[in-house]
């Protein structure tokens, strides 16, 4: 149910997409980069700690 | 305790992890709701029509844009000072957030501009600010990319960083040095507590403030949280090749 937003619609909505599309995405990014990096510092001290023993 | 305890990288992580999904989470309701309440709840403005409900996104990303811009600043100066590893790697960490903030609002600011102005875009004092602003962040995340060696890149940027700090000062206060341009002045003035909107939208509109400084907040952590893995990690492959 989107309020009547007379003549201004289309400037409203496009102001709201791509305002949440910037911010999904640099939280999805961050959140991605995140657990990726961590998936491989684990992996390199596992190597690490295989190539200590 | 000391506050520089936190720029052990241990400690910083041990500190932050548990902190992220309650702050993220924090910020997530303040925008679902301050958005949804701006949008849906409030009414048209007499002159601007609905495209008053803009504001609950630019006014919040302007003032994001600068913050994180300062955020990093301080964050350089204790990186030039004290050469505290996780203070440079913070700052690293906050520029593309500062960056997303200052596009949303140049997108919304030129979106709101064209009906209520007559333009997308005007060469005014605060508008042209925020510009430099903008390019600064490019150039800093660029910066950070170009230069191999972290310490050498860190000094460069924190340098930029002061540079850039002058467009971040006048970014907000262009309006108040230059009496000219099309650009109102703020809406929410802190120092002097002279509101110049209703109250129906400025409650939604703080929702929203406190919704993208927590959202912020949150992102820094993350992201300072995964430069200084990617530090450990260069520096353990390195320690093995060795």
């Amino acid at each position: 149910m989107i309020p009547d937003l007379g003549n201004y619609a289309a400037e409203v909505m496009a102001a709201y997409g791509l305002s949440i599309l910037l911010l999904v995405g640099i939280v999805a990014v961050s959140l991605r980069r995140g657990r990726k990096v961590r998936t491989q510092l684990a992996d390199v001290e596992t190597r690490r700690d295989r190539a200590n023993v | 305790m000391s506050i520089w305890e936190y720029a052990n990288p241990k400690k910083f992580i041990a500190t932050t992890t548990p902190l992220v999904p309650w702050v993220l989470g924090v910020a997530i309701a303040c925008l679902v709701v301050g958005l949804f309440w701006g949008f849906f709840l409030t009414p048209d403005d007499f002159r601007q029509g609905s495209t008053v409900k803009i504001i609950y996104l630019h006014v919040p990303a302007a003032l994001m844009a600068i913050n994180a811009w300062f955020m990093m600043l301080l964050a350089s100066l204790v990186w030039l000072v004290r050469r505290h590893h996780v203070s440079a790697l913070a700052a690293r960490a906050a520029a593309p957030v500062g960056i997303v903030m200052t596009l949303i609002a140049l997108i919304t600011g030129a979106i709101w501009g064209q009906p209520m102005w007559g333009t997308w875009w005007a060469w005014d004092p605060r508008l042209t600010s925020f510009l430099i602003l903008f390019l600064f962040y490019l150039g800093y995340i660029a910066l950070w990319e170009a230069i191999e060696d972290p310490d050498t890149a860190a000094d460069l940027t924190s340098v930029l960083c002061i540079v850039g700090s002058v467009f971040a000062v006048l970014s907000r206060y262009a309006v108040n040095f230059w009496n000219q341009g099309l650009h109102q002045g703020t809406s929410v003035p802190v120092a002097t507590g002279e509101r110049t909107i209703s109250d129906v939208f400025f409650v939604p509109l703080v929702i929203c403030m406190v919704g993208f400084g927590l959202l912020f907040l949150a992102l820094v952590m993350v992201r300072t949280q995964t430069e200084i893995r990617v530090r450990r990690m260069r520096a353990l492959e390195m320690r093995m090749r060795s």
